[in-house]
């Protein structure tokens, strides 16, 4: 016993030593250093977030402004309609770009001769005179009147009124000559040309011109493309997550299962394309480029992450609420159903919503089913040709014009708004339902 | 060391025999938990299972409701009969044989839904009973039998998580009694609740055996010698001495017995 008193004497003198002291402050010195190296690899990761989030939105938030003319265009029936007929055939082939033309003379009257007349022209966007067209064929009553018409401006002119190209650089190294910059300005300043806010980029659809180029439909097709994903992949992976955690007995061949899931979920994703075009393509083959196709390569390529997300949080349902209602006579389909999965819905929904989360900005196996094409036309029903929003950036990023830099930006935006709005309701879902025990 | 022995220990000698295990053996893969267990639990008694932690009382517990079959590795031979009629038979169910043998486990396990769903879960399965007043019946005499209405008669709709660990205890009790079981089997149910909650669920043990068959699995001798009329002793997966309550506490046969119920061990 005395030993002992004797040893915890010097075990104190141990703890107050000068040596004992220095080693401490070594410690803390430690700690202060791994809290900075924390602190500084946050701020560096936001400063990067913050730098990528600022450039898309500064890019992108010029595509919500656009420049129109307003200009008084006369519906000259020669133009339109030389021998005064009023069939739709040929109201459709009238010389519109005339149209334009002459009211944009009489706006700059000294463009004159071939190449003035067509430098002028180019201010113009090029869908100017299907405007007035389709004025003409829903109206046909307007032919022979002075309508005053809000033309979209092309490309060039938008950019340069944007300042996106710059008045300072050399004529031959821009996309628009001074002739072109000193007609721009007279307009400016006679009213005529006008740049306007406009949520075009979100309700047109896609066109060959950046000027009237919108993503209503890759919007739409991205919305079906999703809702395919979601009513396969939920109901078969939550159905395998719930077979191979409840039922299944463990053998060698459900290790085998599991293993290969979670092989599954690192597959590359372009991978899954090349099966959706070797096996539902080209073998079954289903209509090409369609939602209904994209949605099933998405919802094969998002059931692993269901499966491994569905499994762990069925894990995650304590043994003690199977137990209980086994122990007052539920079957074991009842105590799934009844008790595991309620408490672990929450947790499903998550892994469900970050999954399809990752389908929506994935693009890589879309392109090989086809989905890279250009469409036109909002996409009406699951078999229709479509494309969806990572695509449609993926397409405008790779155009040479200008304009398209802004439109890629603005798809970006809505895209990363949809990708957030997701995860906030996957969180908010979760807080929501989460069981306290 | 004394102890306070239930005095209806004498009362009901010989009464008949509604679960009897003939050479019970259990095993966890390669490993044996419980080697030739014999015993008869007798009706509307008190049995108590004690020994040291890991003797194999739970395991044995375990096998009286075929709660064991959800252990992918344990194997159970012998032979355990409920009245007469072999529990492990290809024909027996064990859904059916889960409704006749209820279970009150170690920890409270309240469904994470109201207090009064708690109870209806059981009936409302097994179709006692619709909604409606046949139901609020059940729940109520349930919630009675368990001494719990006093206290959730006004907080049916609130969560049966809310209540304090005797009461989710006792909760999970009249969960038990409401589908109507012959027999009801008890995991140690005391062993997470403080002294006045023990006497609660003792107290309320002892009213019910009018009623049911009950087994109890306890480490806590003086509550092994307060509620039951018959003990088992096991020790290292073997049962070592069954007696009446009263002889085993008083007259052990065996020395291992009298070691650990003197506390020499375990």
């Amino acid at each position: 016993m005395t030993d002992l008193t004797g040893e915890t004497i010097l075990k104190r003198s141990t703890y107050q030593s000068e040596a004992f002291e220095t080693r401490l402050r070594r410690r803390y010195r430690a700690e202060r250093w791994f809290q900075r190296a924390g602190i500084g690899a946050i701020a560096f990761a936001a400063l990067m977030l913050a730098v990528l989030l600022s450039t898309i939105v500064l890019n992108g938030y010029t595509a919500f402004w656009q420049s129109r003319f307003e200009v008084e265009v006369f519906f000259d029936p020669d133009a339109i309609t030389p021998s005064g007929s009023r069939e739709p055939a040929v109201l459709s082939a009238g010389d519109y770009p005339a149209l334009v033309r002459a009211a944009l003379l009489t706006e700059v009257p000294t463009a004159g001769g071939r190449d003035g007349k067509r430098a002028l022209m180019e201010l113009v966007s090029a869908a100017a005179g299907y405007t007035l067209r389709e004025m003409v064929m829903t109206h046909p009553e307007i032919i022979g009147s002075r309508q005053r018409v809000s033309l979209l401006a092309s490309d060039n002119t938008d950019q340069f009124i944007k300042g996106h190209i710059s008045r300072a650089s050399v004529e031959g190294e821009r996309t628009i000559t001074d002739r072109q910059i000193g007609w721009i300005d007279g307009l400016r300043a006679k009213g005529v040309l006008n740049s306007h806010f406009s949520l075009d980029v979100l309700t047109r659809s896609n066109s060959r011109q950046p000027e009237q180029a919108g993503m209503w439909g890759a919007l739409i097709g991205s919305i079906m493309t999703m809702l395919v994903t979601l009513a396969l992949s939920v109901p078969i992976g939550v159905a395998a997550a719930v077979y191979l955690e409840e039922f299944a007995p463990k053998a060698w061949w459900t290790d085998f299962i599991e293993v290969n899931i979670n092989n599954l979920a690192a597959v590359p994703s372009i991978v899954f394309g090349l099966l959706g075009l070797s096996m539902f393509l080209n073998f079954f083959g289903m209509p090409r480029s369609s939602a209904l196709i994209g949605g099933v390569v998405l919802a094969l390529m998002t059931l692993p992450t269901i499966i491994i997300a569905a499994r762990a949080a069925l894990k995650s349902v304590p043994p003690s609420i199977r137990e209980a209602a086994l122990g007052i006579g539920a079957s074991p389909l009842q105590v799934v159903l009844h008790h595991v999965l309620p408490l672990a819905a929450p947790g499903i929904l998550t892994g469900t919503i970050l999954g399809l989360a990752r389908a929506l900005g994935e693009t890589a196996p879309l392109l090989l089913i086809g989905m890279v094409a250009f469409v036109v036309d909002v996409p009406g029903t699951l078999a229709d040709p479509s494309t969806v929003l990572p695509v449609q950036i993926f397409m405008w990023a790779d155009a040479p014009e200008r304009g398209w830099i802004e439109r890629t930006s603005a798809a970006i935006m809505l895209l990363l708004g949809f990708l957030i709005l997701m995860n906030a309701v996957a969180v908010f879902l979760r807080k929501k339902f989460e069981r306290r025990w | 060391m004394r102890f306070e022995l239930s005095d209806r220990s004498a009362s009901g000698k010989g009464a008949p025999a509604k679960i009897t295990a003939r050479s019970v053996n259990v095993y966890y893969g390669a490993k044996q938990a419980l080697n030739g267990i014999s015993l008869d639990v007798e009706e509307n008694r008190v049995t108590a299972l004690i020994g040291p932690s890991g003797c194999g009382k739970s395991t044995f517990l375990r096998c009286l409701n075929r709660m064991n079959d959800t252990i992918d590795i344990c194997r159970v031979d012998g032979r355990i009969e409920l009245d007469g009629e072999d529990i492990y038979a290809r024909t027996i169910d064990t859904v059916q044989l889960r409704a006749r043998v209820g279970m009150v486990f170690q920890k409270p396990n309240p469904f994470p839904k109201s207090i009064y769903d708690n109870i209806a879960y059981g009936p409302r399965i097994h179709g006692l009973a619709q909604r409606g007043p046949e139901m609020d019946e059940i729940v109520q005499s349930s919630l009675e039998r368990a001494g719990l209405w006093n206290e959730a008669k006004d907080r049916l709709k609130e969560p049966g998580t809310g209540l304090s660990g005797g009461q989710q205890q006792r909760l999970c009790i009249a969960r038990a009694i409401a589908v109507s079981p012959e027999v009801i089997l008890m995991d140690e149910p005391c062993s997470a609740l403080d002294p006045i909650a023990t006497a609660h669920i003792e107290e309320l043990i002892d009213e019910l055996r009018e009623n049911y068959t009950i087994v109890i699995v306890t480490h806590n001798m003086q509550q092994a010698a307060r509620v039951s009329q018959k003990t088992a002793f096991f020790h290292l997966g073997e049962m070592v001495e069954c007696n009446d309550t009263e002889e085993i506490f008083t007259n052990p046969r065996d020395e291992r017995t009298q070691g650990y119920i003197t506390g020499r061990y375990g």
